[in-house]
């Protein structure tokens, strides 16, 4: 298999995609980023630093383990990636504790952060609290009145929740009103973002800082069948925990497959598959696929997952979609539901429904995968706990 | 090829002749109704407008502050759309001093750039200002807008780096000069700050440099006018705009025109 090109380019394009998007405010603040962060990368003791904290701190590596009871069910091998085991209950905090090493090195005394669900939200105010700096998270007025217990552990961390009552009071509007901080507190501001997308250098370092998730289960998956596996299934929102799995197996035969919300069906209109859905487009200061209308306008994400529930996604999915490297999938709340359902019943692990939609695609898919002898690994992105109220809501209380 | 920057460039050598500063109102299309714009051109043209820009609204404003946001919010549920704007556009330009456009890159990108470009010249529009689309990106939506003889008109911001103010060199039309680290919005004082940022760019380039963000009385318009070549008015114009919407003509012509008569003294 044909090695990849290295994205992204000096200007942060992957392909056509990326690129800096932002007030020319945040320009020289994303060239200083730029250039602390390439400092860090060659620094040995900022790396020993992150690896130590990712150890001692996080609890990695994560275990890679066969799920012996789902592999019999459906007839080929699927293993788990367990980074519902990391602390806080999922892979948000690898990328939260890089950033905000970073921070500290930029010597940025104030940290803010804009979180959809929360996780992201909690994996800032976890590190920020770990260092002793202030953080202020931004987060729609929907989701706070939705997600009040994540509110409440973000105050419990030390850090203060700011709602935002502008546009569809959602992710997206929260994250609008953290550049708008940023642009204004420029200076003094590290902003935390949670996942591969923003101007660059955002979606590369993102990236990078997840990118542990599939170095790890690289080496386990060899250490346990001495071979690759021939799948890779992970959830896509805005694409951070796929992008940190499927970076090691850029340049080996191993099939990517990223699957988006198809919400109530993509036919529907009410659903978070960006790419599935295909039409490029400008937001949050890099250039991808987008949900908008005829005119531009974004239109407001719809997924029963709140994680996945976003209009962008990172342009280095655009760009793996675009030359064909990953594959995007979608599936429905029903499906991510039912999932979710089978894997705590099967495996005694409660997923994300985040995580459940890839277990979902999986089990969609599993004819097909069977007849291919598939080895397929699922990045379990993160644990069910915070769902379960919202799931038992959903089905009206029936277990 | 068209001589682009010529209706703006006129305009800042009769004000320099005046020995004052252009006074540059901004309305939000499609607010505070979906019919506004014509009397809102028509009100900024008799206070004594020189530039007017029309704001193109968008769902995600990233570059502006609450009053503005909500101004674009309350034109996109009347159901404004871009079609509709140039449209008016070409009617209006006709009798009105230079129009430039405010929007967000989205829009345009997926209007498709070459098409919006040349729908908005053949309007009569003058120049678009872009907040989201910074000068490092803006290459090919520059060559375009020189091709077709509209400004693109390039941001400045206080903590831009004397490396990004030289390259504006190139620019036509005028520079917008950001007068603090922020977003839109009505403020108490203009920043001190502003007239360092205006002495750097007038360093570099010299190209006529009107200063937006935050100005919002007479007597503040006064004060940066007798710094800049040009002074934005937009958040405290709309709000004023959208607290009474059966006089927002009126009162628009009438705060315009306080503003240039501060100019003018």
């Amino acid at each position: 298999m044909a090695t990849m090109k290295e994205v992204p380019d000096e200007r942060g394009r992957y392909g056509l995609f990326g690129g800096r998007y932002v007030p020319e405010t945040l320009i020289p603040a994303l060239d200083e980023l730029s250039d602390a962060y390439s400092q860090a990368q060659n620094d040995p003791g900022f790396q020993a630093e992150f690896t130590s904290l990712l150890k001692d701190y996080v609890g990695r590596p994560t275990p890679l383990r066969r799920a012996h009871r789902l592999s019999e069910a459906l007839g080929f091998d699927v293993y788990l990636k367990r980074e519902d085991l990391n602390h806080t209950g999922a892979h948000k905090i690898n990328n939260t504790i890089g950033q905000i090493l970073l921070a500290r090195r930029m010597g940025k005394s104030r940290i803010i952060a804009e979180t959809g669900a929360g996780q992201h939200g909690v994996a800032t105010a976890t590190a920020a609290a770990l260092f002793g700096l202030k953080a202020q998270v931004y987060m729609g007025e929907e989701d706070v009145k939705r997600q009040a217990l994540n509110v409440y552990r973000m105050q419990l961390l030390g850090a203060e929740v700011i709602p935002v009552a502008s546009g569809s009071k959602t992710l997206k509007d929260a994250t609008n009103e953290a550049i708008r901080d940023w642009v204004t507190n420029v200076r003094s501001t590290f902003y935390v973002i949670g996942s591969v997308v923003g101007p660059h250098p955002y979606p590369m370092m993102v990236r990078n800082f997840q990118s542990v998730i599939g170095q790890e289960a690289y080496l386990q998956f060899q250490e346990l069948t001495g071979g690759l596996p021939t799948h890779i299934v992970a959830p896509v929102g805005g694409g951070s925990n796929s992008m940190g799995i499927f970076f090691a197996f850029r340049n080996d035969p191993v099939a990517l497959i990223g699957v988006e919300a198809a919400g109530e069906g993509i036919d529907t209109g009410k659903h978070a598959a960006t790419i599935t859905s295909g039409v490029k487009g400008i937001l949050h200061g890099s250039l991808s696929y987008l949900l908008q209308d005829d005119d531009g306008q974004v239109m407001p994400a719809h997924s029963v997952s709140a994680g996945l529930d976003y209009p962008g996604v990172g342009p280095e999915h655009a760009y793996l979609h675009d030359i064909g490297r990953a594959q995007y999938e979608a599936v429905t709340d029903q499906e991510a539901l039912d999932a979710f359902h089978r894997l705590s019943k099967l495996e005694g692990i409660i997923p994300a429904l985040e995580s459940a939609h890839a277990v979902a695609w999986v089990i969609k898919a599993q004819h097909d995968l069977r007849q291919k002898k598939a080895k397929v690994i699922i990045n379990l992105s993160g644990r069910g706990d915070k769902d379960v109220d919202s799931v038992r809501e959903y089905e009206g209380g029936q277990p | 090829m068209i001589n682009t920057g010529t209706a703006i460039s006129e305009v800042f050598e009769r004000t320099r002749r005046e020995r004052r500063a252009a006074l540059i109102p901004y309305v939000t299309a499609g607010h505070p109704r979906l019919t506004s714009l014509p009397e809102l051109v028509q009100a900024m043209n008799d206070g004594g407008a020189d530039i007017i820009e029309i704001g193109i609204p968008f769902s995600d404003p990233l570059a502006d502050g609450p009053i503005l946001q909500k101004a674009a919010t309350k034109a996109l549920s009347n159901g404004v759309k871009i079609r509709d704007i140039l449209r008016d556009t070409e009617a209006l330009s006709a009798r009105s001093v230079p129009i430039v456009y405010l929007t967000y890159f989205n829009p345009v990108f997926h209007f498709g750039v070459r098409k919006f470009l040349e729908i908005a010249q053949n309007s009569g529009v003058t120049g678009i200002i872009i907040p989201d689309l910074p000068w490092a990106e803006s290459q090919e939506v520059f060559d375009d807008t020189q091709d077709l003889g509209i400004s693109l008109i390039p941001l400045v911001a206080p903590t831009s780096t004397d490396q990004h103010i030289s390259s504006l060199e190139k620019a036509t039309g005028f520079i917008y000069g950001v007068s603090v680290t922020g977003v839109t919005g009505v403020r108490e004082d203009v920043d001190a700050g502003l007239k360092v940022l205006i002495d750097r760019v007038k360093q570099h380039v010299s190209l006529p440099l009107a200063i937006g963000f935050g100005i919002s009385t007479p007597d503040q318009a006064a004060y940066v006018g007798k710094m800049a070549d040009g002074v934005i008015v937009g958040s405290a114009l709309v709000r004023l705009i959208d607290q009474d919407w059966s006089r927002a003509a009126t009162r628009a012509q009438e705060f315009v025109a306080s503003l240039r008569h501060a100019l003018s003294n």
